[in-house]
């Protein structure tokens, strides 16, 4: 087993450079269609002035997307590099999705997006826009597989241990793909995109707009921003990926940590709106609850249960003791492969395998565990109360200041007189809301699966390479450093190219709309 | 037929086989992307032909790039314990890969952003390092892989790496460096004659004819390493279960000079892949020399494809040889994923291969033409 500190590194490294990843990604998924709905104005009406926005979002597009693919290729390999015993043992189920996200999506929005940006004279219109959805197709696609990869982390269905190659493999395929969990995940994660470029779009129209620069092209945006964020922003909130929280023991209990519920309550649970909550003594201080209102979200009905910590910890036991009998099995097994007692043993016992090996953690061996470490162990399935409550509030408060801000906005639209200036403004200061929010939302997700890497088959820190700590601390600073200026470039050329505005072309265009070809804007 | 296909042994000399392909399909394809990076400096010496040199593989250096990305997503999908032990055993060296690459997209992207020259020669820099970099380590850690690299499992088969990065970089796999260096350098002046116009062109074919010649003499010298038991060589001694559960811990293998050469022995057809391997560059030099551009990038191609081939074919049925425990070597039959994993996947690829080869062959035929100095004028700020 490796070090506490290696473990602790490598979960560093991980969270660093996907957290960093996912501040490029959103913004890819959601302007690629933007621009895509916009480029399809273009061609259904062959105004310019939508040629010369989706050209305009084109540039920004490309700055972010450039660092999305360089992060990227970072979190392919690093399964392997820093997680060896985690690619050995869930391999071949993690990994099928990944490399059909290499077949179905990279590809796709990879090949379409040089022609997006070095295929405008090349291509006709029609074939042009069909390009740029392609790309966008192909960045979504990607959204689909990976959650289901992850979807596969918090809720491993069509899956078995295999105690002839030591890891989990595949018995249904089409349960990992359509598990539940990762459609919820998938809807709940690209519509966060959407908000994320809506709000992006929305925020440089409004700064155009109160400066006076570029109105039509940024009225247009504002417009189309805002319908397609209002519409974003009510999918996040009413697919919120809560459906899937009633599905597994650990999602469960990332419910139950989220809303701080200590114990069980009778149906349906109250809501805590606002509260201390302390690990230590199992309790929320200072609580404000709303009666009702979480039995409702958590399970869609008035005489569900909702399970509080208590009662899953004491839960989380019972499966240990039955692990320990499993992983007894699994080594008789490993002393003499024929041993069919042992077999049928395992086989009863296997899918609470995972459990047994939380007790690693103290001992060697789970099966010479004293009742305390047992006890231990229960309760080491509860992941950090505080930070998850307190995470997942501010995510949701982000996401109703959102959608508050698109129907604000859009109403302000439909109308005739011009949009106040204030809301202008307030388009402006909520530019950084859906980046905190989807950061927060991959935090509470991942530190709420704690401390499964796989939720009940395999615990977090057994599942690393076998590497020094000095290398992990080279390469978390080398990551830190060369992400660190890359953000820094990428921060001011997209400052420059959003000060520098569409270029002056779109302006003539836009007088005798329709007429001829563009001019090509100069460098 | 289909019950042929999906049995297991086939399904894993067929996930061989793919390997092959995406490992030759990223080395054609991002290959010469990389080449012309590692050329940059010394083909292009004006903005103006630095950007000719860039905007070549502007437009398709991403899609190529994927090659390499679905390598590691296939590798993790269809042979787990390659991925665990491989990438977590090169480390650092694997970092340097990575830090490289990182430096790709944004280079492309960001260096004619701004006019400053001081900016775009530091992107210069950073595009270099991000083609030769690579194509020198991935040379590396095949010349690792051929001779074999410290590592075993434990009983839980947890994978265990007891290497460092200096034992990675020995004069041997060094050597192997090269040959990829040469190889891809070929490759991307190859490409730049067919595609880049003016002074690119013409350097190119001049340092291209060179490289060309160098990549055939090193991949023969390799050859004669092997032959004198240089560069490893290990042999499975104990019976193949083809259809066996994949456990690296169950069959015995030794270390033995000779075995890499034993296929070629035990089928002497499998001669005319090295035969290519050295035949093909050569064939690229004269075609440089004479000026045919587009008998000069497919001669280059084939280099690649043999040399790279050659490798697979003389190590087959070993993917990986442990040094240390030479019995917990990686073999095609004791390190794929699950039947079922391998027949998913295999289906996958039979839908998605040939949609990806059609789409990328009309994105290449809608860029078709050469780039040049105004070429690049007239596309204004689409170009890189």
């Amino acid at each position: 087993m490796a070090d506490a500190l290696l473990v602790d590194l490598s979960r560093l490294q991980f969270a660093l450079t996907a957290l960093y990843h996912f501040l490029f990604v959103p913004l890819t998924l959601g302007l690629s269609i933007l621009i895509a709905m916009m480029e399809t104005v273009y061609v259904m009406t062959r105004r310019t002035i939508w040629r010369d926005m989706t050209k305009f979002w084109g540039v920004l597009f490309g700055i972010n997307f450039a660092l999305g693919v360089a992060t990227g290729i970072t979190m392919e390999f690093q399964f392997g590099m820093n997680w060896a015993y985690y690619s050995h043992y869930v391999g071949d189920v993690f990994g099928a999705p990944l490399a059909i996200e290499g077949l179905m999506a990279f590809f796709l929005e990879a090949t379409f997006v040089g022609l997006f940006f070095f295929g405008w004279d090349r291509l006709s219109p029609r074939a042009h826009m069909i390009v740029t959805w392609l790309m966008a197709l192909g960045t979504n696609f990607s959204a689909l597989w990976i959650l289901i990869a992850n979807g596969w982390m918090q809720n491993p269905v069509g899956s078995a241990f295999n105690p002839d190659t030591m890891r989990m493999e595949v018995t249904d395929f089409m349960a990992v793909i359509f598990n539940p969990v990762a459609q919820a995940k998938f809807v709940h994660t690209v519509s966060a995109g959407y908000v994320c470029a809506s709000t992006f779009v929305l925020g440089v129209s409004a700064w155009y707009l109160l400066r006076g620069r570029h109105v039509q092209l940024a009225k247009r945006s504002f417009v189309i921003a805002s319908a397609f964020g209002l519409a974003s922003a009510l999918s996040v909130i009413v697919l919120g990926d809560e459906s899937g929280y009633a599905l597994t023991d650990n999602q469960k209990m990332k419910l139950a940590a989220i809303e701080a519920m200590w114990e069980t309550e009778p149906a349906p649970a109250s809501f805590t709106a606002f509260g201390i909550p302390s690990q230590t003594d199992h309790e929320t201080r200072f609580a404000i609850r709303i009666p009702w209102v979480m039995g409702i979200i958590g399970t869609r009905s008035l005489d569900k249960q909702i399970a509080g910590i208590d009662e899953l910890v004491a839960h989380a036991q019972a499966r240990i003791r039955n692990g320990i009998v499993a992983y007894d099995a699994l080594e008789k097994i490993k002393a003499d492969r024929n041993d069919s007692a042992a077999r049928a043993v395992f086989d009863a016992s296997s899918k609470d395998l995972g459990y047994a090996l939380l007790l690693k953690r103290y001992l060697p061996d789970p099966r010479q565990a004293s009742e305390q470490q047992i006890k231990d162990a229960a309760w080491s399935t509860v992941p950090y109360v505080p930070l998850l409550f307190f995470g997942f509030r501010l995510m949701v408060a982000c996401g109703f200041v959102l959608a508050a801000l698109f129907a604000l906005s859009l109403w302000h639209t439909s109308r005739e007189s011009e949009a106040p200036r204030w809301l202008f403004r307030a388009a402006l200061i909520a530019m950084p809301l859906p980046w905190i929010a989807v950061e927060v939302g991959w935090f509470v997700a991942e530190f709420g699966r704690q401390p499964w890497i796989i939720d009940g088959v395999l615990p977090t820190f057994l599942a690393t390479s076998e590497l020094g700590v000095s290398e992990l601390l080279l390469t978390i600073a080398g990551f830190t450093l060369v992400y660190g200026v890359l953000a820094v470039i990428e921060v001011r050329l997209m400052l420059a190219a959003i000060r520098k505005g569409p270029e002056v072309a779109q302006v003539i265009d836009d007088l005798r709309p329709g007429a001829g070809p563009a001019l090509h804007p100069a460098e | 037929m289909i019950e042929f296909l999906f049995q297991y042994e086939t399904l894993r000399v067929i996930w061989w086989v793919l390997l092959g392909v995406l490992l030759i399909g990223f080395a054609a394809t991002d290959g010469f992307d990389m080449g012309v990076g590692a050329l940059l400096p010394f083909v292009a010496k004006t903005d103006a032909e630095r950007r000719v040199a860039i905007n070549t593989i502007g437009p398709v250096w991403e899609g190529n790039q994927v090659w390499f990305i679905l390598g590691g997503g296939a590798i993790f999908a269809a042979w787990p314990a390659l991925y665990a032990v491989s990438f977590s055993g090169f480390y650092l060296a694997m970092f340097l890969v990575l830090l490289a690459l990182i430096m790709r997209p944004v280079g492309f992207k960001y260096r004619s952003k701004r006019p400053d020259p001081a900016w775009r020669t530091r992107w210069d820099w950073a595009l270099f390092v991000g083609g030769a970099v690579p194509a020198l380590i991935f040379g590396v850690a095949v010349g690792n892989t051929l001779q074999g690299v410290p590592f075993h499992f434990t009983p839980d088969l947890r994978p265990v790496y007891e290497g460092s990065l200096f034992g990675l970089l020995n004069p041997l796999a060094l050597y192997c460096g090269l040959v990829s260096l040469a190889m891809l350098v070929t490759h991307g002046a190859a490409w730049l004659t067919f595609k880049a116009e003016g002074m690119v062109a013409k350097r190119a074919g001049q340092i291209g004819a060179k490289a060309a010649v160098l990549t055939a003499l090193l991949f023969a010298g390799g050859g004669v390493l092997v032959w004198l038991g240089l560069l490893g060589g290990y042999r499975v001694t104990s019976p193949i279960v083809w259809d066996g559960p994949s456990n690296p811990l169950v069959k015995t293998v030794v270390a033995d000079r000779g075995a890499w050469l034993a296929n070629f022995h035990a089928h002497p057809l499998l001669w005319i892949v090295p035969a290519l391997g050295v035949a093909a560059p050569l064939l690229a030099a004269a075609g440089f020399k004479a000026r045919l551009e587009g008998w000069t990038f497919i001669a280059s191609k084939l280099g690649v494809v043999t040399i790279i081939a050659t490798v697979g074919l003389a190590m087959f049925p070993i993917l990986l040889p442990s040094s240390s425990n030479p019995g917990h070597s990686l073999a095609v039959f004791d390190t794929s994923s699950s039947r079922a994993t391998l027949r998913n996947m295999l289906i996958a690829t039979v839908i998605f291969m040939p949609l990806i080869l059609a789409y990328t062959a009309w994105v290449y035929r809608v860029l078709w033409g050469k780039v040049g100095e105004k070429s690049i004028e007239k596309a204004g700020s689409s170009a890189y």
